[in-house]
């Protein structure tokens, strides 16, 4: 990697953080590079400390670095806080008629921006945009595509708008030009890739898989894909309803998807506890619907914009009773999009739940990812045709078949009714008590499980082939792991990953055999127990033999996972 | 022509004599005189004696969760407003377990038939106080009488402005059956609360009791009037009016969200070809 460069702005809540990280996001994105950006903030609407973290590259990256070779301060906390990852060469922007420093070091550019931004705007709310023209200019970065994109953001609004905010990049970058940077970074040809977080990529898959009906309560994570759905739902005909509460976002979800669309919801913990009796009514009246777990640290309201990957046993045992479903966790924002079709399918083909289970850290980073292909999406939705509905004597929603999976149809698309019900009920959906039609139909859902563990594609495996460690994870780890597998067998470590974002059903015999070549098996997850691997273990018998946990409400780093591995795998011997 | 048999559906586990039955057979009547076929009604429920009803009836069935008849019910009238949505649902289901589903539904007023049959008992569990257990009433449970006021649905209904809001009587089965008449016709969210005696479980309000008590409104009854109607509302004792109270004709919930102008969800063709369009936002 010849290109790795790391900014982080840092300030408060309400100081316009997000604009500045979009903005350079966008830039390099449109420069040809790659980038990944993630965020820090405090469940807060002002004040508080809070960053954007933007690294950017030449190869694909999808995780954070903590050393900083730019830091763009609006608070005096964010100098103070990210001092001590502050590469030798960096450079710290700020306001050194706001902020008033006691330290020295040759690091520090103080550049005025309130000051200029009143001079040049009447406004300090340009000061945001000095601060992306001084970053342009530290790197060498074109302003012309600068220009773009104030255009597209104001041009509609306002075209003096884009003339003062030109204005003010410009002055910024004049102040740093000279500046001597560790590395410039040209504008080169754009690589036609897109920049996307997950929330907007599950939002987006969920629109190609056919959408219509969402309905959700507000909660962080999840609340992006209410947002991005809602801002789409005119274009693309799609019902949003924001719920009273979670109870009602399921059972409405429930409602549709009998009544004959495709339905989602999307929560996080708080909320799926008060879904799970909903999961079980699905799983009950075997019909297709598509549940978003974005999960944050618990127990309880525990912390409401950090990261972790602790709900994934809750999800698998949510509901009473015995009833299959479905388990996905996206890797990426391009692994969501074609992930959330699957569900969709999935769910249709044999009428049970998918919960997709995203996190902060997938939610709310972005990404520079190829662009996503609409024409690899399938619609498939495995209802009963015209022909054969009217082929058919009597209907019944519950005939026994060899997979488990009855005909379905929906009210009003033939003459036939269809009877959904809560009830242990009988082959036509009725209310009945026969204790052995209920052994029967209880096995009927079950075997389903059969056909569905088919269907679930095995984990990516990586990393060095004879390898003696294992590292399994899932999920949003995916680009942590990854780098972090790299940087180890660089080391002659020989370590390799299996990296799962299919989960349940689990394949089982494949684990058995795989698991069962290596000497080191090494659980890594965002979490303080190892529940995937609990969950392995459960199913084959194989425990792991270390782990590799974080549960501080961060997402792991590659170095971080090195580090780690060092300390947990490695034997004194071995140092 | 359609008839009430054609409504008639599995065979009931009910109590002999009690008052669901008259309530099964005024929907059915009503149905057949509104000439409804059973393909285009939707029986929604939940859990409870009355979330039985539709089993008993003929239609398509959504018998949801305790409490939970109301979602489904509004989700399945947004996704296909061509069908005629009617929840059966009880007392403790509707006004206890989905209370905050009550209270919303009154809010979005969307175009439902909301028949509740207020026994003023946990029929199916068995003999608890429910939301509207008068105070005093001793059960099993609340050995010293219930110790709150009852929740009183039609006066929280009209404090909301809820489109139409009434009360009926299983003892008045020609009443009711005009009554379930009227509100399937009416655009937007009408309730009517049933009393229905539970000869199992509630042995205060019996066929006798309510018949003492219940007297229709005269015809003269203004019900636009929000004042009248809350005064009406608020009446039970010795005193107790039946038909409609609350009548405020507005805005249906499902004619206000844009994408059903183009006809019901379920139909509207899947067109995903703009998602090329909308790549262009991420670049
Ligand atoms: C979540 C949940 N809680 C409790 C129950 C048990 N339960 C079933 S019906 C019912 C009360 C029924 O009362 P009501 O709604 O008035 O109906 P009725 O039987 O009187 O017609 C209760 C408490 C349940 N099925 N689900
Ligand atoms: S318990 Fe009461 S409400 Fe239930 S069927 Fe018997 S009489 Fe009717
Ligand atoms: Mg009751």
């Amino acid at each position: 990697m010849n290109l790795d460069y790391n900014i982080v702005i840092g300030g408060k809540a309400g100081q316009g953080l997000q604009t500045i990280s979009d903005a350079l996001s966008k830039l390099f994105l449109r420069g040809g590079y790659e980038v990944f950006t993630s965020q820090d903030y405090m469940s807060r609407v002002r004040g508080g400390h809070n960053f954007f973290m933007i690294r950017v590259s030449d190869r694909p990256v999808s995780a954070q670095k903590p050393k900083i070779d730019l830091l763009i301060a609006l608070d005096q906390e964010t100098i103070d806080l990210h001092w001590p990852d502050l590469e030798p060469e960096a450079f710290v922007f700020y306001d050194g008629e706001s902020i008033h420093l006691s330290r020295e070091d040759k690091r520090l550019v103080s550049i005025p921006w309130d000051q200029i931004a009143s001079t040049i705007g009447g406004n300090t709310i340009f000061a945001n945009t000095i601060a992306v023209g001084a970053c342009c200019g530290l790197l060498n970065f074109d302003l012309g595509l600068l220009a773009g994109l104030l255009q597209e953001a104001f041009a509609k609004k306002d075209p003096k708008i884009v003339e003062t905010n030109l204005k003010c990049a410009k002055a910024g970058y004049e102040l740093t030009k000279n500046l001597k940077s560790r590395i410039t970074i040209q504008s080169g040809k754009t690589s036609g890739k897109m920049y996307i977080n997950g929330s907007e990529a599950i939002g987006l898959g969920a629109i190609a898989s056919g959408v219509k009906f969402y309905s959700g309560y507000p909660m962080t994570p999840s609340t992006g894909i209410l947002n991005y759905l809602a801002g789409k739902s005119d274009e693309f005909g799609i019902v949003v309803e924001q719920a009273e509460d979670e109870i009602a976002a399921i059972n409405f979800v429930a409602g549709a998807s009998f009544a004959g669309v495709r339905a989602m919801t999307a929560t996080s913990g708080g909320g799926f506890c008060l879904m799970t009796e909903g999961v079980s009514l699905i799983g009950c009246i075997e019909t297709p619907a598509v549940l978003v777990l974005g999960q944050r640290p618990g127990p309880s309201t525990g912390l409401p914009t950090r990261t972790e990957q602790g709900d994934l046993e809750f999800a698998l045992s949510a509901g009473q009773g015995e009833f299959p479903r479905f388990i996905f966790a996206p890797r990426t924002p391009e692994d969501a999009f074609y992930l959330t079709q699957k569900a969709f399918n999935l769910a249709d083909k044999y009428q049970v739940l998918s919960i997709i289970m995203s996190d902060q850290h997938l939610a709310d980073s972005g990404w520079t990812l190829a662009k996503f292909d609409p024409d690899k999406i399938k619609i498939e939705r495995y209802l009963l045709n015209e022909q054969e509905l009217a082929g058919l004597k009597e209907y019944r929603r519950y005939d026994l078949s060899e997979t488990g999976v009855s005909p379905r149809t929906i009210p009003g698309a033939s003459r036939h009714l269809v009877i959904a019900d809560s009830d242990e009920h009988d082959r036509q959906g009725h209310i009945t008590e026969d204790l052995h039609w209920r052994e029967e139909i209880v096995k009927k859902r079950l075997v389903k499980y059969k056909y569905m563990q088919e269907e679930i594609s095995l984990p990516i495996k990586y990393g060095d082939n004879a390898a003696e460690t294992v590292l399994i994870g899932w999920g949003s780890t995916y680009g942590a792991m990854k780098e972090a597998v790299d940087l180890l067998n660089a080391k002659n470590r020989k370590v390799a990953m299996l990296h799962f974002n299919e989960l349940w059903p689990l394949p089982v015999e494949y684990l058995s055999r795989e698991l069962s070549k290596y000497d080191n098996i090494v659980a890594v997850e965002n979490n303080a127990t190892a529940q995937f691997m609990r969950i392995i273990s459960g199913q084959t018998g194989i425990l792991s033999t270390h782990k590799i946990l974080r549960f501080n409400g961060q997402p792991f780093y590659p170095q971080l996972i090195v580090d780690l591995f060092q300390k947990e795998v490695i034997t004194y011997g071995d140092r | 022509m359609v008839t009430a048999k054609d409504f008639t559906g599995e065979e009931s586990a009910w109590c002999p004599g009690c008052g669901n039955f008259g309530i099964l057979t005024a929907l059915q009547k009503a149905l057949a005189e509104l000439n409804l076929e059973p393909q285009q009604v939707l029986l929604v429920s939940g859990i409870g004696q009355a979330s039985k009803l539709p089993h008993y009836a003929r239609g398509h069935v959504f018998n949801g969760l305790h409490g939970r008849a109301i979602p489904p019910a509004i989700a399945a009238k947004l996704v296909n407003h061509e069908l005629n949505v009617i929840i059966t649902d009880g007392d403790g289901g509707t006004y206890g377990e989905g209370g905050n589903h009550f209270i919303h539904a009154l809010r979005r007023n969307p175009d439902i038939t909301l028949i509740v049959h207020n026994n003023q008992v946990y029929g199916l569990t068995k003999g608890q106080a429910s939301p509207t257990t008068d105070q005093g009433v001793v059960t099993k449970i609340q050995a010293h009488g219930v110790p709150v006021p009852a929740f009183n649905p039609l006066a929280v209904a009209i404090a909301l402005n809820a489109s139409f809001v009434a009360r009926g009587f299983v003892g008045e089965p020609e009443h009711l059956k005009n009554l379930i008449k009227e509100g399937i016709q009416h655009k937007g969210l009408s309730l009517i609360d049933v009393l229905q005696p539970c000869v199992s479980f509630n042995k205060i309000n019996t066929y006798q009791w309510y018949r003492q008590r219940a007297y229709k409104l005269p015809g003269d009854y203004d019900p636009k009037n929000k004042a009248g109607a809350m005064e009406k509302a608020n009446e039970w004792g010795d005193h107790i009016p039946l038909g409609v109270l609350y009548l405020n004709p507005r805005l249906v919930y499902e004619e206000q969200i844009p994408v059903l102008k183009n006809g019901p969800l379920v139909k509207q063709k899947i067109d995903t070809s703009k998602i090329v369009k909308v790549l262009e936002e991420f670049c």
